[in-house]
């Protein structure tokens, strides 16, 4: 990347000035002094911030300020919450069913992703080389992300019903015995698991498919000539390539599916009992599942995984400088 | 590489953010703009469209009393979130048409007038079904209707089974004639055991059926009632999907015309009668027989506190509109059935449909989930027990420890 840092325009008004920038302040005034140039710039990046305060802080803010504070639905209307610091973080960290939610939610997410990814990599492999009706099928692969979260997590509720559903009807003409996917602990979260990497391809896909495209061909012809098998040109060429945008697609991937609700909700409510409860749905149940809204509790959860989100991302950056000092 | 690390940042916050908006609550202030003359109306029945014949009853209410009414509709869980938020901005509606055991909860928070303070006459109404919305002894509410649960049964398969439907008196006369209709080929009965407040609510008349108190969540007589639930499943009386069932599910699965028995609710007599079958309805059996306590459901009508007291007395009007004799009929007829939760508007809904009288007789022995001063507790309790029943049900714990546990879960929720 030796793209040159585009110069001010100040710059190129004064040529024999070396370094404008570091000109005194309150110098000559100028209308294209650096004064100028320090508000204009300003105000061309207000809006942003003021869109980031807004949309991105304030909720942030809010979200912290709940989960610090005890608000029942009385003391969430009359605004006298009582501050009670981290109390409700001990609650969740130290309640019963904390180490079952941590277990499901990493199940959940790494299951995902993982599988997410490799199907994802394989497809994108796959359509690399094009074949008749390949721009046809791979859009096709693209339907998960088209429809409603409602209509595929319904739909796949039906077909994995237990009595009347069509995977069961599949099994059974194979000998298999019902298998309660949705209802029984075994089975529900492997249930959800399996819908939420059904929605998570397309994604993978679209961004595995484009890095592909940047991997030029004169790489793979020339480990050919060295005699490199399709094996050993995906692992040693299409693989160490990829790294840069398989990093970031497994980030996206890990942050997008700690904080999914929607399939599970649709599908088991995070049941049957707990079985299938993530942290995520165990705060959407906590502010909006039952008839006793507990936001503090809720809040609570949900800033724990926005710190586990954190962490990963700190973790890819970490990795991310290590690897480009080298 | 800075550009992948620049963007990774932004990749991060932005999924941080989202995080956090799933987490935390959505904000919205389309609360009541104070014009004078314009009440606004919050009700959970989006089905009903603005041109539909509820949203102009609400309409000619408003002119009784000279003034518009704006009416917005929530889904029932929404609209709970929806008037906290309200509330908690001072832009709350002038009145709210909300699912009884909430009543409690927002009475709680100190949003809600007291009928006395709004001024409306609350003797009229059914003493079982106002318990609902009273805490403290002061009523918060009225009801605009009620409805609860009964057992809709296919005439067929009872028919070809040889099951007579008034021999089903009892837990035992119930399993016998489900035993004979699964020997004859068919399914049993449905019923919603999904892990919401709709759990609780369809296994209440089985739990207060066998003695069983909310209070005693371990107690012998709900082990019992657990272990009948648990029990169908078991020996494929009821299917397995009633786990995740909600009790739309159930209507839908009863009539597919498969199933001898359904527990269903007064809101499904019409869809009944249009069925491709003839369907009967009997009521939920208590254990060792009479009819079992069956949960009330149905809205209230709530006023939220205003800064101007003025205004109470132009709700009160439309609020006494929608209350008449004549109106909770037709607001029962609207609603195919809001039993009436006055002696007369039941009569007068009598007059109209003699055939309604099974379900008249029970909303009158119905009982409010938050009775028995319950009031804030309930939903607490209520999320155990449905816990209780999931994990049952799904084999995933005997039907003891499931109860021992959720009582354990109640308690600590409670204190």
């Amino acid at each position: 990347m030796t793209r040159t840092h585009v110069r001010p325009p100040a710059t190129r008004e004064a040529p024999a000035e070396p370094g404008p920038s570091r000109r005194a302040r309150g110098g000559p005034g100028r209308r294209g002094g650096p004064a100028w140039h320090r508000w204009s710039a300003l105000a061309f990046i207000a809006p942003l911030i003021a869109y980031l305060v807004l949309f991105y802080g304030y909720p942030l803010y809010r979200n912290i300020d709940l989960s610090i504070h005890d608000y029942t639905p009385r003391a969430f209307v009359q605004g006298d919450a009582e501050f009670t610091g981290l109390a409700n973080f001990a609650d969740v960290v130290l309640s019963e069913a904390f180490g079952p939610a941590l277990w499901t939610t990493a199940v959940f997410t790494l299951a995902s992703i993982a599988a997410q990814y490799a199907i994802g990599l394989a497809l994108a492999v796959f359509f690399r080389t094009s074949f008749p009706l390949s721009p046809v099928l791979r859009g096709m692969f693209l339907i998960p992300w088209l429809l409603p979260m409602i209509v595929s997590a319904s739909t796949w509720s039906w077909m994995l019903n237990s009595d009347h559903g069509i995977v069961n009807s599949v099994l059974s003409a194979f000998g298999i015995g019902q298998i309660n996917w949705l209802t029984s602990p075994e089975w529900a979260l492997v249930s959800v698991v399996v819908a939420n990497i059904w929605l998570g391809i397309p994604f993978n896909l679209v961004i595995l498919y484009s890095g592909l495209q940047n991997v030029p061909d004169e790489l793979y012809e020339a480990a050919a000539l060295d005699g490199a098998g399709p094996w050993k040109r995906f692992w040693h060429v299409t693989m160490p390539l990829l790294r840069p945008v398989s990093a970031i697609t497994l980030l996206l991937g890990l942050v997008y599916t700690l904080k999914v609700v929607d399939v599970i909700w649709i599908m088991t409510v995070g049941g049957p009992g707990d079985s299938s409860t993530t942290l995520a749905i165990w705060s959407y149940r906590r502010a909006f599942g039952t008839g006793q809204p507990d936001f503090s509790e809720a809040a609570a959860v949900g800033n724990l995984l926005i710190v586990l989100a954190l962490v990963f991302g700190v973790v890819h950056l970490y990795l991310q400088r290590r690897e480009a000092r080298r | 590489m800075r550009h992948p690390t620049l963007r990774t940042l932004c990749a991060i916050s932005t999924a941080a953010v989202c995080a956090a908006a799933a987490a935390g609550c959505s904000a919205s202030d389309d609360g009541a703009d104070a014009a004078a003359d314009t009440y606004t109306w919050w009700d959970p029945y989006p089905q009903h469209e603005e041109s539909s014949d509820w949203a102009a009853r609400v309409d000619a209410c408003a002119d009784e009393a000279g003034v518009a009414i704006e009416r917005t509709a929530y889904d029932t869980t929404a609209l709970t979130n929806q008037a906290l938020l309200a509330a908690q901005e001072n832009a709350s509606p002038d009145v709210i048409l909300l699912d009884n055991p909430a009543v409690s909860t927002l009475a709680d928070t100190g949003m809600l007038t007291t009928m006395d303070e709004f001024g409306l006459d609350t003797s009229e109404f059914d003493e079982n079904l106002l318990a609902a919305g009273v805490v403290d002894g002061s009523a918060y509410g009225v009801p605009i209707g009620a409805n609860t649960l009964g057992l809709y049964y296919n005439e067929e398969i009872l028919g070809d089974a040889g099951v007579d439907p008034a021999s089903i008196t009892d837990w035992a006369s119930l399993t016998e004639a489900l035993e004979e209709v699964t020997g004859a080929g068919h399914e049993g009965i449905t019923f919603s055991g999904i892990g919401t407040e709709e759990g609780s609510f369809q296994f209440l008349p089985w739990f207060w059926g066998s003695g069983a108190d909310l209070g005693a969540l371990d107690s012998p007589e709900s082990v019992e009632a657990l272990e009948l639930w648990t029990g169908w499943l078991e020996e494929g009386h009821a299917p397995n999907s009633v786990i995740t069932n909600s009790q739309n599910t159930v209507w839908e699965e009863f009539l597919t015309g498969e199933f001898a028995f359904a527990e269903n609710g007064t809101w499904q007599v019409d869809s009944a009668a249009g069925a491709d079958f003839p369907v009967g309805v009997v009521p939920l059996p208590g254990r060792d027989g009479g009819v079992a306590p069956t949960p009330t459901g149905g809205e209230f009508i709530v006023a939220p506190v205003q800064g101007d007291d003025a205004r109470y007395e132009v709700t009160a009007q439309i609020v006494e509109c929608m209350t008449t004799p004549e109106g909770l009929v037709e607001t029962a007829t609207t609603f195919a059935y809001y039993v009436p939760p006055t002696a007369a508007g039941q009569e007068a809904l009598l007059e109209e449909n003699a055939d309604l009288e099974p379900w008249v007789d029970a909303v009158r022995n119905a009982k409010g989930r938050t009775s028995d001063d319950l009031g804030t507790d309930y939903p607490l309790i209520s999320e155990a027990l449905w816990g209780a029943v999931q994990n049952s049900l799904s084999g995933a714990m005997g039907p003891e420890e499931a109860l021992e546990q959720a009582q354990d879960e109640a308690e600590t929720a409670i204190n």
